[in-house]
């Protein structure tokens, strides 16, 4: 096997003293999407956000190794411009910075940490309405302050149009799915596949089986109590659906399935 | 959830020192009078400029004033007391003879120090359409594009040449909007000034270009106390700049300048103002006092008076540039961004006096604190008896970098007139870290992120600037707020 795009190993990470991680193990190979399910608090956001970067966040042990190199040791932009892009579950508005503006700073900085050159911004504005289509994301809403005023749905559609922008070879996706309803998941749902392709890898964290029917995984693993208690196949998540999380909390199967 | 804003507030609010550009400090011999104030001293500057009689007594005048009167205590700045014998009154460059006739005659070493700060003296290149006078510690060495503007009746010179050539304006018009007795830093500068510009637009001229002046602080101990004085006949227009630097130095220094504009029936003044005086190291130490009575009267019917103002310099701030709107149907503005960093204070404001009928003012005011910056907007908005269907807008904007800084709004409104339409809008917000946090998830660095941030905040002010200006502030607001995060 070649040598896997993220390599998570027993994995510690504390938020203002309480560790929410207690060894997470995970490894993701090239063009893969991985499920991560689990119950409200076992982490799940945790590990979005410690794989982001997200200061607060404290990594008392392990190791994550990305492309090979140490994930942990890189300060949070140069993940990003490394090619990890978080999709925000709640993403913040930015008053007072346009959204062009905002995305035309975060692809040049990525385009000029891979020594490619600049966009001006006429290239740049081609690309933005080709990018915008894929997520049927409002014009109007390109030149609109970031996520300023932006309804829940369109908050969602603007993380994946980022994402679509700035070509991320590992895409984290937190809880994509929260506060959407059927036709927007939809649409996001159908954006996100559009950007599956072999270089890109996908980690879809999400609480409910629902997202899955839509962005379908190759793998799923269940996160209990800061611990990846069972990985699978895709089918995994029905099992889920159907029998809820309660029983992997109470007795955590003695092996879990290998993937 | 567990991703709550829980970050220890160490990272966003580690303060580096800044680097201020203009630091340096320019080797060159000046005629420096010893420091202390006293009648003889005023005689001595009257004398070493070879001044009308008239123009003594008022210094005068102002000086014995000055004397009657307290240093002004209500302004939310704190500062040691100043010993008003300790400074020098009178500072300038030596020159082989007299003033230069032209800048072949100037200094090279002055040209070289405009230079550095980007103003160059020369008439060409980059500033070109920009006329510049510079004013160096007390005097003007040099004013360009006169020639050009002599053609179209504009006078665009130093206070000093202005009293020799055309003492018939500055009398009529010197001391008419800021009086001499009108507060303690303008009483002292009508006593003490040295130099400054004087601009006269004549009736129905449109200035060709932009006019500006260039004060510099050189010399150590030394006090600036310019004086600048624009009059804008009927339907004239002018665009005027000044810019403001100084040497890093661990002292105090004081600059107190006055400026006085007056716009006749339906001109137009518009006023920009890029402050960057020294502003004292992260501890506080050194930076200029910066006291300064700016005011503008719109005498005549439909005239204007805008004030456009980028503070970032200055260890304190205290400064109101404001407008007496007494012509029927005229209007004031002002427009400012005014930035505390490290342990910078700034006071500032704006006076819109609506005496005419339907007079119209508009204030917007952006006040950023960083470090433990401590940023204050004062401002006075009043509506006399007379003034039927004046209108007022007012939008007060503070933003917080970091939980050490603090801003403050003092919004006085005093309206006589039931016709009045008010308008006032506030608000105060601060950069998160979450904020930030996803600005460096998209690959941009926090530095950046605040920079972005700022600059969208500051946008409405920096779209009044002349164009090559808003770019210059753009550029000085990112070096202030250097190191505000870390």
């Amino acid at each position: 096997m070649t040598q896997p795009l993220l390599e998570i190993q027993n994995l510690h990470a504390s938020v203002a003293g309480n560790e929410i991680l207690r060894g997470v193990d995970l490894t993701l190979g090239a063009g893969e999407v991985h499920a991560v399910m689990g119950p409200n608090g076992s982490g799940k956001s945790t590990l979005a956000h410690v794989l982001a970067g997200r200061p607060g966040y404290s990594v008392t042990s392990g190791t994550v190794l990305y492309h090979g190199r140490d994930l942990l040791a890189m300060p949070p932009e140069e993940r990003a411009r490394e090619g990890v892009f978080l999709a925000f579950q709640y993403p913040v508005e930015i008053p007072g910075v346009s959204n062009v503006y905002f995305l035309k700073a975060a692809v040049n900085a990525v385009r000029k940490h891979r020594g490619l050159p600049e966009y001006d911004a006429i290239e740049f504005l081609a690309l933005v309405k080709q990018k915008a289509k894929l997520v049927d994301l409002d014009e109007d809403l390109v030149k609109r302050p970031v996520n300023e005023g932006f309804s829940g749905g369109e908050k969602k559609r603007n993380e994946i149009f980022q994402m679509a922008l700035l070509e991320p070879s590992l895409a984290i996706l937190d809880e994509t799915d929260s506060g959407l309803d059927i036709d927007a998941l939809r649409v996001v749902a159908g954006g996100v596949n559009q950007l599956r392709s072999p270089e890109r890898s996908m980690l879809v964290v999400t609480h409910y089986q629902r997202l899955l029917n839509y962005i379908v995984p190759d793998f799923l693993h269940v996160l209990v109590e800061g611990r990846v208690v069972l990985s699978g196949g895709k089918e995994l998540a029905l099992e889920l659906e159907e029998k809820g999380y309660g029983w992997l909390e109470k007795e955590p199967p003695a092996v879990a399935l290998s993937r | 959830m567990e991703t709550t804003n829980s970050r220890q507030p160490s990272s966003v609010l580690d303060l580096t020192e800044r680097e201020y550009k203009a630091g340096f400090v320019t080797d060159i011999e000046a005629e420096t009078i010893p420091p202390g104030l006293s009648e003889d001293v005023i005689r001595l500057i009257s004398a070493k400029k070879n001044e009308p009689e008239w123009l003594l007594a008022w210094r005068l005048k102002a000086y014995r004033h000055w004397l009657t009167m307290k240093e002004p205590a209500w302004q939310n700045v704190h500062y040691p007391p100043i010993d008003y014998q300790a400074i020098v009154y009178y500072s300038a460059p030596k020159t082989k003879k007299d003033a230069p006739k032209s800048l072949e005659e100037v200094d090279p070493k002055l040209l070289e120090t405009y230079e550095k700060l980007g103003i160059p003296l020369r008439e060409r290149a980059k500033l070109a359409g920009v006329a510049v006078d510079a004013v160096f510690d007390s005097v003007s060495v040099a004013t360009t594009f006169r020639g050009e503007l002599e053609k179209v009746g504009i006078i665009f010179c130093s206070f000093s040449e202005a009293v020799q050539k055309h003492p018939e304006l500055v009398r009529k018009y010197l001391g008419t909007v800021v009086p001499h007795s009108d507060n303690y830093f303008a009483a002292l500068n009508s006593a003490v000034f040295s130099d400054g510009s004087f601009c006269f637009i004549p009736k129905g001229v449109r200035s060709p270009m932009e006019l500006s002046t260039y004060f510099r602080i050189n010399s150590a101990n030394t006090g600036q106390f310019e004086r600048t004085l624009i009059v804008a006949e009927e339907g004239a227009y002018v665009s005027y700049l000044e810019g403001c630097t100084a040497p890093i130095r661990d002292e105090n220094q004081l600059h107190a300048a006055v400026v006085e504009l007056v716009a006749l029936d339906r001109a137009e003044i518009k006023y920009s103002t890029v402050q960057n005086w020294y502003p004292g190291d992260k501890d506080g130490k050194g930076g200029i006092y910066n006291f300064v009575t700016k005011r503008g009267a719109c005498r005549g019917v439909s005239s204007k008076i805008s004030w456009t103002q980028v503070e970032t310099g200055s260890a304190i701030t205290w400064k109101y540039p404001s407008c007496i709107l007494q012509g029927d149907n005229s209007v004031g503005e002002f427009y400012s961004v005014a930035v505390t960093n490290n342990r910078q204070q700034a006071d500032t404001g704006t006076k819109m006096i609506h005496i005419g009928k339907n007079t119209k003012s508009t204030i917007v005011s952006k006040g950023i604190s960083a470090g433990h910056g401590q940023n204050t907007y004062r401002g006075m908005v009043k509506i006399l008896g007379k003034a039927d269907g004046a209108r007022n807008y007012s939008q007060c904007d503070s933003l917080l970098i970091g939980d050490r800084c603090g801003a403050h709004t003092f919004p006085y409104i005093e309206v006589n007139n039931s016709t009045a339409q008010m308008e006032h809008e506030a608000s105060t917000s601060k950069i998160g870290e979450d904020q930030i946090f996803y600005f460096q998830q998209r690959g941009i660095s926090a530095e950046e992120a605040v920079n972005m941030i700022v600059n969208g905040f500051c946008k409405v002010v920096f779209k009044e600037l002349p164009m090559e200006f808003a770019v210059e502030a753009q550029k000085l607001l990112g070096v202030s707020l250097e190191g505000s995060v870390g």
